[in-house]
């Protein structure tokens, strides 16, 4: 049995001290420059959690304004700025980061890695989210918050209906979460893909992991919809660009398609993750793998695609016509059927329990939720009739169905997951004694809170409204509700008592194992996770093996010690998990927290209007990065190192096996997911607005033929000057100053190609403010110039790690993945010069 | 002179209904079955989609009930089965606890209640969407247009005169009326849930949408898509009436404003000009052509002041025009505070005799 082991030797003496000393959590005030997944983790799911309190007190203050009719406790205006708070801090605020952040703490834990591959990507955008959450928040005490709803329609959002900047706020506080949303999308695709253990194959993986795949591949898609929206939004409402007035050829809908096509999704973005939790815990308290695991997982996949298909139900009442109304119906009916198969799954699993499925409070929220999201996924099916949506759209009835999905669907798991995985971080449980009442408060609250609301919104309460006269039949019911929500409120305050009193965070002393649960994370872990990485043969290892965590903590498992001498975690392939090569991450740093106090520094400056300091804060940030990117890439400095078994694996890789190459591909297919929302709000104006096109009376000609073929031919040119220098790249300490001279050009070529596009159509007399086609031609411009920029910095600062010495053949990563970004922008411009110079004549 | 019986009878809605139950929610047993503890607000009421009576609204009520009677028995199921999953004997368990299950339950159930429930909407849609194709020589047509934060109504003279009124719609019983539903600010959204489902009103498109009331009677609808500050208090009635008094109702609004017919009144005109009122509101007959705020020539006769905000009478005008500022925040007329109190009284008592 020993035999089989990788490391059957001894372990030398001081492997476990430089195992501890690299991955020491920093300590004192310098807690914060820490990036290890599991303190940054507990950092963020607590300032998720604070964000869940600070907006779930907005809904009691909305509940208390509504439990008696024509209440004046809060001010209209005030009303409207904390639905609108409520919803954005709810959605934006505390779900998304919440599920980001239990993926930061749960993933590299579930797949025994060391830690996830980008550890200060992951520092930055908590600490960007952390701060930009805060200062958007504190909007709401000097009447500064916006009040537009949660989903901004123009042309209400824009500045003729909204002066002042409110809705800027808005727009900056999303921009926050987009950007680390987005930063966690590429640290989740490249942990679950890359960093799982050896032998752990796509088919072991646990369902979480699943789960936050493919809530991360939704993240790629649906996130960069409303990216583009909010840009067109505020140039919108700072620069006067039509894109949603439709006197000049916008269309408000245009907002509400981009909105969607984001904001359906991002409801299983949200559930997705939660079900995942769901399906580790219930075989737990069953004693029992889970039944119908492929089919789950094919469930999970459905349930992303189809999820793409029906963001024009939130818009059945805006007159489209009814084909589309019946696609779109049908489709969100379907989605019903991967969730039904995940239903059960569950009961199926529970059924097989061993003697039977434990009665534990984590089970308890399970339950609930069970029973909760029956009821939001019927009353789905329902909203989903579109003749039925006719009705109840936009009022209460659709406000109880959504908490049943996302309270329901998302919350209750969350705190089963609270209760079920505190052990591992934590010296001592949460009480299950308290757990109880707190349930029982919160599933008793949510009911009587909610249920009614069904009630309300078929007597015809509309949704956002701030008061109501009596006399509707609305009285009684809302009174129930507003008690309700003050049950619920008790459950989660008795839920933050017993956190204070019990949660003592930990790495070395969690609890044991308390489940009897089968997958990784319940092996013993410290600040560098396990001992050792195991080999894994199965589903759930620790019920399979039951010498496992022995033998992982006797470091006779893979790579027991920290060979380089820092921090590592090993690379394995995506599908099979062979090991690959050992990545060499980074430790604590400032460059992380500076960055991110600079990044909000840069938004929250611009949107007051402060344009010189607002700059200033953007340069720090950019400096930041370039401090904290200098020394990541270590090059191939110790060739290679034992991790156990005779493997020897690569320190160092560039290319496609890259962890690096992988991030980029991710970025890249954002960029084009951005893009790809342009061409369609490009030809989505022209359809409903053709006579702003050209060819039509008073509307400005194309430019000459010769103006896109010779920004074409810069594009061709520049990246065929990227090509070459990638050619021209030194050997290791060889200097080639044609290198940097090529790249150099390239990237010259690339600004000419972008501002010879420009040019073109300011020389014809159009401008971005005349029509709804001047806008969207100048945002192709705006975009290539965001992707071209990038570039570019990314192209000085391979010239620059040139001029060090630190660019050559071998350690080529900088060199590869400007060069990456470079032909994705190549192609991107193509597609835009043949959107821009070949459509409008054959529209024509 | 006060209108006929019915117009009286519903002169103050808001305060006849919460009373007793109507016979139409103890009728819906169904109703009362499920929702037992919370009956006591009941199913009607003057804006409830529960209780239809325009064709549009009782094509959707039976679909709404067949969902929801489907959507009970699937939650019962959910629940029995859990139930068993937990409690049951063995041998229920391990039948529960196999792959059968997921693929039964959670594919084959699911695909054969949706298909069924979707093909039941699509008829049902296609037959509002056939309607409207349908709607001929005897459809009447009349205008919407959401403003902030109220609704103008043009209806047109059978000579195809427009007549602008505001806050409330007249539908004659039993003749399809197609509404065209516009705004030229932001999104509105039209519900009036007793006569048919929302439609919303978007700048730069017009969406119609054909109702048609089944009996006479008084409802009331709102304003369903946020449309900013006071988007709470944007309401109105809708009145169906027999076909003869709508012909009647619709040759008097085409007159011009009512003359002042007391001292007092004559006043409150003058009171009127004097203040610039036209600049924004226009009565039909005199010099007061604004368009910016509601069409004040029938004002009187309306159900409602402020889009079914105030009830309609003196008192209601002259707190209105005083105050409106603290009844409805941030809507656009500014308060007229300088007006002394005869001055107000007199304004008050010409803009209610306004019939």
């Amino acid at each position: 049995m020993e035999r089989d082991l990788p490391n059957t030797a001894p372990r030398p003496d001081g492997e476990l001290e430089t195992l501890k000393r690299a991955w020491a959590v920093p300590r004192g005030f310098r807690l914060v420059t820490a990036v290890n997944n599991q303190v940054i983790g507990i950092l963020y799911i607590g300032a998720a959690l604070l964000f869940f309190i600070l907006a779930g007190i907005l809904a009691l203050i909305m509940r208390t304004q509504l439990a008696v009719p024509e209440n004046d406790l809060v001010s209209q205006d005030f009303y409207n700025q904390i639905f609108t708070m409520h919803g954005t801090t709810m959605m934006f605020l505390f779900a998304v980061p919440v599920v980001e952040a239990l993926g930061v703490m749960l993933l590299p834990q579930m797949l025994a890695a060391r830690d996830l591959p980008f550890p200060r990507l992951s520092a930055f955008a908590i600490w960007a989210y952390i701060i930009g959450g805060l200062v958007f928040f504190s909007t709401v005490f000097y009447d500064l918050a916006p009040k537009g709803g949660w989903f901004m329609y123009p042309p209400l959002t824009l500045k003729e209906y909204s002066p002042g900047d409110n809705a800027d706020f808005w727009l900056l506080g999303i921009g926050f979460i987009e950007i680390s949303a987005i930063a966690g999308a590429i640290e989740i695709v490249v942990g679950t893909l890359r960093t799982r253990p050896p032998g752990m194959s796509l088919v072991r993986m646990p369902i979480f992991a699943w789960a936050m795949l493919i809530f991360a591949a939704m993240i790629m898609i649906a996130f960069p919809a409303v990216i583009l929206g909010t840009m067109l939004l505020e140039i919108e409402r700072s620069f006067g660009w039509p894109f949603f007035t439709a006197e000049k050829g916008g269309d408000p809908l245009l907002w509400q398609h981009l909105f969607w096509f984001f904001g359906h999704p991002e409801v299983y973005i949200i559930f997705l993750p939660a079900a995942g939790l769901v399906s580790m815990m219930v075989p737990t308290m069953a004693r029992h793998p889970l039944v119908g695991y492929r089919l789950i997982v094919v469930a999970l996949i459905a349930t992303g695609f189809f999820s793409f298909g029906l963001w024009v139900h939130h818009m059945f009442t805006t007159g489209i016509p009814s084909l589309s109304l019946g696609f779109f119906s049908a489709a969100s009916m379907a989605v019903a059927v991967p969730s039904g198969i995940q239903v059960f799954s569950w009961i199926a699993t529970m059924a097989a329990g061993r003697p039977r499925f434990r009665i534990t409070t984590p089970s308890l929220f399970i339950l609930g939720f069970l029973f909760i999201f029956t009821v939001g996924g019927v009353t789905g099916v329902m909203v989903a009739l579109v003749p039925v949506d006719f009705q109840v759209h936009d009022t209460y009835f659709v406000v109880a169905h959504f908490h049943y999905v996302l309270i329901g669907g998302m919350v209750f798991p969350l705190f089963a997951t609270f209760y079920y995985w505190t052990p591992m971080v934590s010296r001592n449980m949460l009480s299950e004694t308290l757990g109880r009442w707190v349930f029982w408060l919160m599933f008793v609250g949510f009911n009587v809170s909610f249920f009614p609301m069904h009630i309300t919104g078929l007597l015809g309460m509309p949704r956002r409204v701030w008061t109501y006269p009596e006399g509707l039949g609305w009285e009684t019911l809302n009174m129930i509700s507003t008690v309700g929500a003050y049950v619920l409120a008790a459950g989660v305050a008795l839920f933050v008592f017993d956190l204070f009193r019990r949660f003592r965070p930990t790495f070395a002393d969690s609890v044991d194992n308390p489940w009897g649960a089968g997958t990784l994370e319940w092996l013993p872990t410290d600040t560098y996770s396990t001992r050792s990485i195991p080999y894994v043969k199965s589903r759930e290892p620790l019920w399979d093996q039951p010498e496992l965590a022995r033998e992982v903590e006797e470091g006779r498992h893979f790579l027991p010690g920290a060979p380089t001498g820092g921090r590592e975690t090993i690379v394995t392939s995506p599908i099979d998990a062979r090991p690959q090569y050992v990545i060499r991450m980074p430790g604590p740093g400032w460059m992380p927290l500076l960055a991110a106090v600079g990044m909000a520094g840069f938004f929250l400056l611009l949107t007051v209007k402060l344009v010189v300091p607002a700059v200033l804060s953007g340069i720090v940030m950019i400096v930041a990065c370039f401090i904290w990117a200098w020394k990541l890439d270590h090059g191939p400095e110790i060739p290679s190192v034992e991790i156990g078994a005779g493997v020897r694996l690569p320190t160092y890789m560039a290319g496609p096996l890259s962890h690096a190459w992988w991030a980029m591909v991710v970025l890249i297919i954002v960029a084009s997911s951005l893009y790809i929302a342009y061409v369609f709000s490009y030809l989505y104006l022209w359809v409903v607005s053709p006579e702003v096109w050209p060819a039509a009376a008073g509307v400005p000609g194309l430019p000459e033929e010769a103006w896109p073929v010779s920004a074409g031919v810069l594009v061709v040119a520049g990246s065929a000057l990227v090509s070459a220098a990638g050619r021209l790249l030194p050997r290791p300490g060889r200097g080639a100053r044609a290198f940097a001279l090529l790249l150099g050009l390239g990237a010259i070529s690339f600004l000419a190609a972008l501002i010879c596009e420009g040019l073109s159509h300011w020389q014809t007399g159009l401008r971005p403010t005349d029509s709804a086609y001047g806008a969207m031609v100048y945002m192709a411009s705006f975009l290539n110039l965001q992707v071209i920029a990038a570039c570019t910095i990314l192209a000085l600062y391979a010239i620059a790690r040139y001029f060090a010495g630190k660019l050559d053949t071998e350690r080529r990563v900088n060199f590869d993945n400007a060069a990456l970004l470079y032909y994705y922008a190549a192609m991107q411009m193509l597609l835009g010069l043949v959107l821009l110079h070949g459509f409008p004549p054959l529209a024509s | 002179m006060r209108p006929g019986t019915m117009q009286s009878v519903a002169m103050r809605p808001w305060r006849l209904v919460g009373g007793g139950l109507p016979a139409a929610c103890c009728l819906r047993w169904s109703c009362a079955a499920l929702f037992s503890s919370l009956l006591a607000a009941g199913c009607s009421g003057p804006q409830s989609a529960l209780s239809p009576s325009g064709v549009e609204a009782l094509h959707i009520d039976p679909l709404f009930w067949t969902a929801t009677w489907t959507g009970v028995l699937v939650t019962l199921m959910i629940v029995v089965l859990v139930a068993v999953a937990l409690y049951g004997p063995p041998p229920w368990r391990a039948w529960l606890g196999r792959d059968w299950i997921v693929i039964g339950g959670g594919i084959v159930l699911p695909i054969l209640v949706l298909t069924g429930l979707f093909v039941y909407a699509l008829l049902v849609m296609q037959a509002g969407a056939l309607r409207s194709a349908q709607a001929g020589e005897d459809t009447i047509t009349v205008t919407v247009t959401g403003k902030r934060w109220w609704w103008e109504v043009t209806y047109a003279t059978p000579q195809g005169e427009p007549i602008v009124s505001a806050n409330e719609i007249r539908l004659p019983v039993g003749r399809p009326v197609r509404l065209l539903l516009e705004s030229d600010n932001v999104i509105h959204s039209f519900w009036a849930p007793q006569i048919a489902g929302k439609l919303d009103m978007i700048p730069g498109r017009t969406n119609e949408v054909v109702l048609e009331a089944t009996e006479p009677g008084v409802s009331r609808g709102q304003c369903a898509e946020y449309c900013g500050g006071p988007h709470a208090l944007m309401s109105f009635f809708v009145i169906a009436m027999p076909e003869e008094d709508y012909a009647a109702w619709l040759a008097r609004e085409a007159e011009p404003g009512a003359e002042p017919d007391t001292p007092q009144a004559a006043h409150g005109q003058e009171v009127f000009f004097e203040n610039g009122c036209g600049a924004c509101h226009r009565i039909g007959g005199t010099p007061a052509q604004g368009v910016i705020g509601p069409d004040l020539t029938h004002v009187g006769s309306r159900h409602s002041l402020a889009a079914a905000t105030l009830p309609n009478d003196a008192e209601a005008f002259a707190r209105w025009i005083t105050d409106n500022q603290h009844i409805k925040p941030d809507n656009l007329m500014p308060p007229f505070r300088q007006l002394s109190a005869p001055d107000l009284a007199a304004l008050a008592a010409y803009l209610d005799g306004l019939e």
